[in-house]
């Protein structure tokens, strides 16, 4: 109950900003709900299942270039091109998992890296129809959903936080879920898992699936509330970001994804403006954050104050 | 009695070495079988090839009358065998009633579990918090959880003082017939007050099976034990 409340307070709040923030936050907020998507989708694989991917780019741009590839060559409707997106991250996330989750620990992460590196260069060699590294920008025309403009703010900032509270929802669901929770024992003790009659193979490929699917809802999602697509998105940059979201946030919690995200993105942000060097200021802070609260801010919350903390 | 579980020229090597050789075993419906022997006898090795933890170099292995051998795991747990770990294997770091509902599959009362071990009002605490004893207990509790037709217990009164051992034992009893008991064990009081039959394994081989009474008197295996050497 305490944990729905706070949830759903969570996304009362982001709802009622949208009328509250000045233009260029109400922007910044948008964006961090969206990245936030992207690591909570990431979470599911790491945080309460145990799979540290390194190569979770490929999903994102899968649902990125699966979104914006039919959209502007075929000319499918924003919609349908979203679900595509989907079904890209979906399915790549099968194929990829009935093959990376024969290897666990640092091979698993080695082969999750490889298979992101062979999307990265299929989207850089594809140069014809993806631009390449340039990318290219989605037509405002085409940012169209259910006759809306998501290119105005206020409704960029309301679709975005429709993506992320789906997503935010789904993931609460899913760990309060006894899915979830086998996922949880796989994570802790894999072999007891198996032997208490669960198949942790299966239930490791449907994590990754979720995963890989949630990940793809949030690079569609930033394609179309951003207008821009680019190789950029599945560097191997684009595979670590999540991972540091998550640890700062707090693996294996709700609302960890999203609380690493914004407070790396503003982090960021602020150092920026402070000096040019503003990665030596993130870098120390993530020192900081690592040796005083090893798991995470929401991890350090459950710690210490709210002890019921999903 | 009909057959729950048996194998067939049970055999295991580890590089080389014979862990276990050409066992051939069977066990009835509703009994408590021990299984005993010196350390290194390959106990552990041979239930670890009838749960699906190791698979055999060969040799088959039958329960509830079907071929069994090639199933993992999870699969033969789903089927009825349930195994308690010698070491002990509870998830830590989750409270003690999520590892009982986690062995319990979304059935039974876990609660009620719980209390039957000796284990009630301890619910909400991490795993790791309780004393090594108190771990047995949760993983005796994890096997009863999962309503097995054979349960594997290994060294399950390892840690446990007095008191909980002759608990253990009254519970042990409660289970036959509906569930049969395999018990691997090193107190040869629980052996010897709980088994209906002893099998003693040596060297990865069968040495002798029989009632309590046969196996105290068997000069083989007092041998084994006390190690004269001229068995």
């Amino acid at each position: 109950m305490k944990n729905l409340t706070l949830h759903l307070g969570l996304i009362g709040v982001l709802f009622a900003l949208n009328w509250l923030l000045p233009a260029y936050q109400q922007g910044n907020i948008a964006r961090v709900m969206v990245l936030a998507t992207y690591a909570m989708g990431y979470n599911i694989a790491f945080g309460y299942t145990g799979l540290l991917s390194l190569g979770h780019a490929m999903f994102f741009a899968a649902g990125m270039y699966g979104l914006a590839l039919p959209m502007v060559h075929l000319g499918v409707p924003a919609g349908p091109a979203f679900l595509l997106a989907l079904l890209s991250g979906g399915g790549l996330a099968l194929v990829v998992g009935l093959l990376a989750l024969r290897t666990k620990g640092v091979a698993f992460m080695i082969v999750t890296l490889m298979f992101a590196q062979a999307v990265y260069l299929t989207i850089v060699l594809a140069t014809k129809w993806t631009r390449g590294d340039e990318g290219f920008v989605l037509p405002q025309v085409a940012r169209h959903l259910f006759g809306l403009d998501l290119s105005a703010p206020s409704i960029r900032y309301g679709a975005a936080w429709v993506l992320f509270s789906t997503g935010l929802l789904l993931t609460l669901w899913l760990v309060r879920h006894r899915t979830g929770r086998v996922l949880v024992a796989i994570r802790e003790n894999e072999d007891r898992a198996s032997l208490l009659g669960y198949n942790a193979h299966t239930h490791k490929l449907g994590a990754l699936i979720m995963s890989g699917t949630l990940s793809a809802a949030a690079g569609a999602g930033y394609a179309l509330l951003f207008g821009n697509t680019g190789s950029g998105f599945a560097t191997v940059q684009y595979s670590i970001l999540p991972l540091l979201w998550v640890l700062l946030g707090g693996a294996g919690t709700v609302i960890g994804p999203f609380l690493g995200t914004l407070f790396m993105f503003y982090l960021i942000d602020w150092a920026a403006d402070v000096t040019d060097a503003y990665m030596l200021i993130a870098g120390a802070a993530l020192v900081l954050l690592t040796l005083y609260a090893p798991s995470g801010i929401a991890g350090y919350l459950r710690k210490r104050v709210w002890g019921w903390l999903a | 009695m009909s057959v729950i579980l048996a194998t067939q020229g049970l055999t295991r090597n580890f590089a080389g070495l014979k862990a276990v050789t050409q066992v051939d075993f069977s066990l009835a419906q509703g009994e408590i079988r021990a299984l005993i022997g010196p350390n290194g006898a390959g106990k552990t090795t041979f239930v670890s090839m009838l749960i699906g933890r190791l698979a055999p170099t060969s040799g088959t292995i039958q329960f509830q009358r079907r071929d069994v051998t090639a199933l993992p795991a999870h699969a033969r747990v789903r089927l009825g065998m349930a195994y308690t770990f010698q070491i002990t294997s509870v998830f830590q770091r989750l409270p003690v009633a999520e590892n009982v509902a986690l062995a319990a599959r979304g059935q039974g009362d876990v609660d009620e579990l719980l209390a039957r071990v000796g284990l009630a009002g301890r619910g909400d605490q991490l795993a790791s918090d309780l004393s090594y004893g108190h771990q047995r207990l949760l993983e005796i509790a994890m096997g009863l959880a999962q309503k097995p037709c054979l349960l594997i217990l290994d060294e399950p009164t390892q840690g446990l003082a007095e008191p909980e051992i002759a608990a253990f034992k009254s519970l042990v009893r409660s289970l036959v017939p509906a569930t049969t008991v395999l018990l691997i064990e090193h107190n040869m009081s629980v052996v010897m007050e709980l088994a209906d039959r002893i099998t003693v394994l040596n060297h990865g081989a069968v040495l002798a099976e029989g009632t309590p009474a046969d196996i105290r008197a068997n000069p083989a295996v007092q041998a084994a034990y006390l190690g004269t050497g001229n068995a």
